[in-house]
């Protein structure tokens, strides 16, 4: 994919039109051969009859509402299979892919009645994706070239891929892919799957592109700097959990762990926070944990501690009481 | 670098309008591209000028407005200005905010020629 444009097309004819982007700001450059396209400001204004008919078009679309549009359909389709799909983000090296191999380890020891799949996403190589099936697991590697982030196209085929390839051996329903959804061909596992998608290693643009999940879990690992979450906070106002990983490398680092939770909190008061080591294992009961509740198995609690689920709820009320006294106030004002 | 991506999905906004509106010429393009978008404006203009020769956003007049970054601040109850995601409320100076307002990314009108 060009990097510039996102089109498919390498040529170096095509590469020539970052070279040519220059131009003053507010006017895009003009193609020489086509100059009587060539439109200065004012000119515009300047109605010759029986030549040009200006007119206006009034569009208020959203730019990603194609993408979105794809998403909103990943979402019913996620639905319909029982899927809970989850969409990890975070930069290179944070220890995404060992977190989802460590797991579906711990999930097929916990759980083996659950099916998990990842769909994975780099711009170059399939080790990702081979180091998850070496944990049994269904992968689909997309490489993205030059693309800096999944976008729901991507992972709609990249599901569609994987459900075909995966359900060909170990289920054996036969519905069509074709695809009408009649959303009641379910697989006798209603809400059991988990599909894990690991984004492109980028802590800026993933945010801005819904994949059709439940909810964008992000990943710091507390080698990266505390100060993560103010320096990128989009990334950590779209994501519903942070999960610090490396946890067991405190002692090695300098990070303070209440500044970086409280800065997270800064851009988004409502994110949830589980720390962790993917490599020892600690903090992945609470991790798992969470799983069971994006997954909305409910169960109750007795050992568990009540105050971070009631801080969360109390989070949630301030919100909604928000959003009453501004539909309140837009109420007054109209 | 995901203003790239964006501009490609503007511009197929702007190639499906064109079908459907059947006009010739694309003369000014005014874009929203708020300030708690997550999207650089510069990087955004800098996207649509390369992409723009052979297309119909050759010899447009590209604006982006940028609508200003507003929350809902809960310690103060009021609405209230911030530019980026993690500022503080300005009376307060607490970080109970939750945006409501410059999250807008949108195409917004157009003028066209249909000669």
């Amino acid at each position: 994919m060009c990097v510039v444009c996102g089109c498919s097309d390498n040529s170096p004819a095509h590469a020539r039109h970052v070279q040519q982007a220059g131009g003053e700001p507010g006017v895009v450059t003009v193609n020489p051969a086509s100059g009587d396209l060539h439109f200065g400001a004012g000119a515009a204004r300047v109605s010759v009859p029986g030549m040009s008919q200006e007119r206006a078009i009034k569009l208020e679309t959203d730019i990603l509402g194609a993408n979105n549009r794809v998403a909103q359909q990943n979402r019913a389709h996620f639905e319909s299979h029982g899927v809970t799909a989850l969409n990890f983000v975070s930069s290179p090296g944070s220890g995404k892919t060992t977190l989802l191999c460590a797991t579906i380890e711990a999930l097929k020891a916990r759980d083996p009645g659950l099916h998990v799949a990842v769909i994975e996403g780099d711009q170059q190589t399939s080790f990702d994706a081979d180091r998850i099936r070496a944990t049994g697991a269904p992968a689909i590697q997309v490489n993205t070239g030059k693309g800096c982030h999944l976008d729901a196209p991507m992972v709609a085929e990249a599901f569609a891929q994987l459900h075909s390839h995966d359900h060909a051996h170990s289920h054996d329903h036969a519905h069509d892919h074709g695809h009408h959804h009649n959303h009641a061909h379910g697989h006798g596992h209603g809400g059991r799957d988990l599909l894990f998608i690991e984004n492109v290693g980028n802590l800026v643009c993933p945010a801005v592109w819904d994949l059709g999940e439940a909810a964008k879990v992000a990943i710091l690992s507390v080698t990266e700097g505390e100060d993560k979450p103010l320096k990128y906070p989009d990334m950590f106002a779209a994501s519903q959990l942070m999960i610090l990983n490396k946890t067991d490398l405190l002692p090695h680092v300098k990070f303070d762990v209440a500044r970086c939770i409280d800065l997270a909190r800064r851009v988004n008061p409502a994110i949830e926070v589980i720390q962790l080591s993917a490599t020892t294992g600690e903090g992945m009961d609470a991790w798992l944990h969470w799983l069971d509740h994006a997954m909305g198995h409910d169960h109750h609690h007795h050992d568990q501690e009540p105050a971070a689920d009631e801080a969360a709820l109390r989070q949630r009320v301030q919100q909604l009481e928000a959003e009453l006294a501004k539909a309140r106030a837009a109420l007054s004002a109209a | 670098m995901h203003e790239a991506s964006l501009a490609g999905g503007v511009l197929q906004l702007i190639e499906d309008t064109a079908r459907r509106e059947h006009f010739a010429r694309l003369l000014e393009l005014r874009l929203e591209a708020g300030q708690l978008a997550g999207v650089d404006v510069r990087a955004l203009r800098f996207a649509l000028e390369s992409l723009a020769p052979g297309t119909l956003l050759d010899g447009a007049r590209i604006q982006i407005d940028e609508p200003p970054g507003q929350a809902w601040c809960m310690g103060c109850a009021q609405t209230v200005a911030i530019s980026q995601r993690g500022d503080a409320c300005p009376q307060c100076g607490g970080h109970q905010l939750q945006p409501t307002g410059g999250m807008e990314l949108r195409v917004v009108d157009m003028r066209v020629a249909d000669d």
